[in-house]
């Protein structure tokens, strides 16, 4: 198939960007998007052009580095991380627009490569557990009820992509936090710190400048891991919880 | 079975304890029997019987290629009972005070399970620590991958497991060429990495009473397996990155992200510190410290196409080898049998599939080449080869995985393959589950392996239900790595290697959930323990910006920048890097002759010499440049590329992963060479235009008997 791209460039962090048009011609279906942007790339050092700069690494949908909104969608037309949409999910003379992540807590470094270092600092401030190695005791001394080590796990499974921030209206990280705060609440392990953690990853969400959440809902429906939206309102419990103890 | 309906991708659901989905991209069904009875030799078996050669003048198949150095051999593991040797060494290893290990300094490159978690130990420890990283989070790093889950020997179940029976089946896996000191010390701190990960939050399966769940897997006989669906790595690295997160918000360690290491400093003979380049600015930074710990990962993606991660590299090892750092048995590499195949030369990387598909899916090829484009459920049956199941009968497509692999390639290469053209072959073959879904029924397979068939769908666009699956075989881990003595110190004093990045507990071959195990058992408990007794003759006398070596370091770093962008040649890093990984997969690749080797070593060669006369790299350095970050990778890849091709034509033996078509038993297995091989191979770096130097390292087995492996 042929396709007209049209994307971002940017230098670098601090130049300004435009979108640049690209045509690209025997697209093969079962190429992955980001492979199509390879052929891409090989033209344009062929024709002696500066290749497109994007993130990727696994490529198998669980690193979380790969992102692109595609059309206006973080990830693409399917619920998959960019790396795993294929090309067959396009048509013959489809214009497809590529733009990084936008939000102003993701800066751009070049092209369609983003600064997500923002969701670590959101972890320092809270999103563990405090144990030194060697100080464990033994892995049966506290059982898990199956139906919360279940939840836990359907939380842990986020990615860190940061689809969830790219979809939202608001620049809203509180899907991400919200899937780490659930994580660790659903364990007993993570007990032992749960209110203090919450009210200090709030506050590094907010000083890194996404923005509050109003239950829109965009943001689950691009999750790649399909994080439901219901980590939210656990985030907002133990937020109430937290602020009305004065923890 | 599963009950579970919120399957993860390729997992298997939480508390379903004898579910085989998901369980393995490391496990070969057949490799379960192989400790059971002989069921009779196989038939039909045309390959050549060698036996091991007696004149070791006779089998230097790479006379010319490299020279010989003094024997190898590893000091620091204590003697006596195995059992006490690691009770031993930490006992003798020497303390630092408190106060000290706040003046003491640790590099950490990469932050995978190895790299994360001892970076994180040793924050906690109270040392200074500095993390380097190429991707934009530590958590990113392609431990996540890992899918089917971790070993330890908690005996839960009481099945029998014990730290000796991991042990035991560990060295056994490996071909009986790892070491008895450290695989004895992997299984015995295996149990305390289950406490360690459950404390920190890892939401591993657990039973409806809320205890932990297991399941057998890798070809053992207990269930000794610890998992999170399908994605425990994913949930073991986010575990060691928060550990490591916690850390740098206590200000003991300083992540840098985006930062690659482009060469190791050493002065007065000890490492001091790397050199890096800040990959969004440009900028060549020094960082000095008192030790430097590599966990830096495999190489696999020397082969171009592999299921490591795009930017997996070899570059931190391979700097550090040309600095002195040994590197041993490069040619261990391991070869997964199902995998999605490459759909076109657009291929960027390859797909692991759960291996458990072949408990119920039947291999075949067409056996007419012209049927090869046709569509398979118009071939009638009588025009099928059913090839593993005709070659093998006792086993059938439960044969080994490095049998399945190969008898796959050699299908393909008699031009029998299917699937799309991709360069002169078709490179696929059916995994047929017709017969399954009528022998099961459809739900039955769906709750079986509707995961896998979903994940498969969604790659190549067909449905495995209506249509067999195609599978290829592709390069999956690489055993072989730098040279560790039992303290994981390299052959630089005051370079420590952990995790895939050494090479010092699989052998010549990986059981499946054996390399999680490894990268936290090095992070967690082994490396701080040992890197101590060295940072406690420390600190080590300050090492100045402007001292020579480090001089050195940073202008080479700058020359070979310097050189890529400089010389505008016509083709593109990708095109050098695909060419080369071609040439390995075919001579270096699931089987290796000698003839093949030669000329896979004059082809590298030959390439080498015209990717730095021809490559194109456009842009500059002063900014995120990923065509030159690929070029000074696929530089080492060459040189790399070159060692294990003579490290395979050196090792006139097949054992674990390393087969030579020159030594194989009547049904085709690997058929080792104790008399002559049973050595560590570590090659020393021989300069530019020198050949490589081989150092042996002769393997005792005080506690374990060597077996030939044996299927039947």
């Amino acid at each position: 198939m042929n396709l007209t791209l049209k994307i971002w460039r940017q230098p670098n962090g601090s130049a300004a960007g435009e979108m640049v048009t690209y045509p690209i011609t025997d697209v093969s279906e079962d190429m992955s998007f980001l492979e199509m942007l390879d052929v891409l790339n090989e033209r344009l050092t062929a024709e002696g052009q500066e290749p497109v700069a994007f993130d990727s690494d696994c490529r198998e949908g669980i690193c979380g580095m790969c992102g692109l909104m595609i059309n206006g969608v973080a990830h693409g037309p399917e619920v998959t991380t960019t790396c795993q949409l294929h090309m067959r999910s396009f048509s013959d003379g489809d214009v497809v627009t590529i733009e990084p992540w936008r939000a102003s807590g993701f800066p751009v470094l070049r092209d369609l490569a983003v600064d997500r270092s923002a969701f670590d600092r959101i972890i320092d401030a809270g999103g563990y557990v405090s144990v030194n190695t060697g100080a464990a005791p033994d892995a049966h001394a506290s059982p898990v009820p199956k139906e919360n080590a279940d939840r836990a796990f359907d939380a842990a499974t986020c990615i860190s992509c940061g689809a969830c921030v790219a979809a939202c209206p608001n620049g809203s990280a509180s899907l991400f936090l919200g899937a780490k705060i659930t994580h660790l609440a659903e364990l007993p392990q993570g007990q032992a710190e749960r209110y203090t953690r919450v009210l200090n990853m709030v506050h590094q969400h907010d000083l890194e400048g996404f923005g509050g959440c109003t239950n829109i809902g965009e943001c689950t429906a691009v999750c790649p891991k399909e994080i439901p939206q219901d980590v939210i309102a656990t985030l907002n419990k133990d937020m109430r919880h937290a602020l009305w103890h004065r923890v | 079975m599963a009950t579970n309906e919120n399957e993860a991708p390729h997992g298997t659901a939480m508390g379903a304890s004898s579910d085989p989905v998901g369980q393995a991209e490391e496990l070969a069904p057949a490799e379960v029997a192989n400790e059971n009875p002989s069921q009779g030799a196989a038939a039909g078996v045309t390959a050549p019987v060698s036996s091991p050669v007696a004149d070791p003048a006779d089998h230097d198949d790479a006379a010319g290629y490299y020279t010989t150095g003094d024997p190898l051999a590893d000091t620091s593991a204590p003697a006596g009972p195995i059992e006490r040797r690691w009770t031993e060494r930490v006992f003798n290893a020497k303390l630092v005070n408190p106060a000290n290990r706040r003046r003491l300094s640790v590099i950490v490159v990469g932050t995978g399970l190895a790299g994360s978690s001892a970076a994180a130990t040793l924050g906690e420890a109270g040392y200074h620590v500095d993390a380097f990283f190429y991707q934009d989070s530590p958590r990113r790093a392609h431990s996540i991958a890992a899918q089917g889950g971790i070993n330890a020997a908690k005996n839960y179940k009481e099945d029998g497991d014990s730290v000796y029976r991991l042990f035991y089946d560990t060295v056994k896996g490996g071909d009986y060429r790892a070491r008895e000191s450290n695989v004895y010390r992997l299984a015995e701190v295996s149990a305390n990495i289950i406490d360690q990960c459950v404390a920190q939050g890892v939401p591993f399966a657990r039973e409806y009473g809320g205890l932990l769940d297991n399941r057998s897997f890798g070809g053992v006989q207990v269930s000794r397996t610890f998992y999170a669906r399908g994605q425990t790595g994913q949930q073991l690295l986010i575990g060691a990155y928060q550990a490591l997160e916690r850390q740098v918000a206590a200000g003991t360690v300083k992540t840098h992200a985006r930062h690659e290491m482009l060469e190791l400093v050493v002065v007065d003979g000890k490492a001091r510190g790397i050199v890096t380049r800040d990959m969004v600015t440009g900028e060549i930074e020094t960082h000095l410290a008192d030790a430097v710990v590599l966990a830096s990962g495999g190489y696999g993606n020397v082969f171009f196409l592999s299921t490591n991660a795009m930017g997996c590299n070899v570059t931190a090892a391979w700097r550090a080898h040309r600095k002195g750092a040994h590197f041993a048995n490069p040619c261990y590499t391991q070869i997964h049998p199902t995998c999605i195949p490459v759909s076109g030369e657009h291929q960027s990387k390859l797909t692991l599939m759960s291996e458990s598909l072949r408990n119920d899916g039947r291999i075949w090829v067409p056996k007419n080449a012209e049927d090869c484009d046709k569509d398979p459920r118009e071939i009638p049956e009588e025009d099928r080869d059913y090839y593993l199941e005709r070659i093998y009968p006792s086993f059938g497509n439960l044969v080994p995985r490095d049998i399945a692999s190969r008898q796959a390639k050699n299908m393909c290469d008699e031009g029998r393959g299917v699937g799309p053209m991709v360069g002169d072959q078709r490179r696929g073959v059916y995994l047929d589950f017709a017969e399954a879904i009528e022998r099961m029924g459809r739900s039955a397979v769906e709750a079986k392996y509707g995961n896998l068939f979903d994940m498969y769908a969604r790659i190549t666009g067909e449905d495995p239900y209506a249509t067999p699956m195609r599978i290829y075989p592709a390069v999956h881990y690489t055993m072989g790595g730098l040279w560790v003595d039992y303290d994981l110190q390299s052959s630089i004093p005051g370079l420590f290697v952990a995790g895939e990045a050494n090479f010092s507990d699989h052998g010549a071959n990986r059981l499946g959930a054996s390399a999680l195990m490894q990268g936290l058992a090095d992070g967690y408990f082994v490396l701080p323990n040992t890197i101590r007794d060295y940072l406690a003759d420390g600190p080590f006398p300050k090492v100045s910006e402007d001292d020579p070596e480090v001089r050195a370091a940073r202008a080479n770093v700058q020359e070979r920048i310097d050189h890529f962008l400089s010389v505008n040649g016509s083709r593109s890093v990708d095109s050098f890097h695909r060419e080369l990984g071609h040439i390995m997969w075919e001579y270096c690749g699931m089987e290796r002759s000698a003839e093949g080797l030669r000329t896979a070593i004059e082809k590298i060669r030959a390439l080498r010499e015209e990717f730095w006369r021809d490559v194109r790299v456009l842009g500059t350095n002063d900014s995120l440049n990923q065509a030159l970050e690929r070029a000074g990778r696929v530089a080492d890849f060459f040189e790399l590329g070159e060692l294990m091709c003579i490290d395979a034509l050196h090792r006139r033996e097949s054992c674990g992963g390393h087969f030579r078509a020159e030594s194989q038993t009547p049904e085709g297995e690997a058929l080792r060479d104790d008399e002559n091989f049973a050595y560590v191979a570590a090659w020393e770096w021989g300069g530019e235009s020198g050949a490589p130097i081989l150092h042996k390292e002769e393997l005792e087995y005080e506690f374990i008997e060597m077996k030939q492996r044996s299927y039947k």
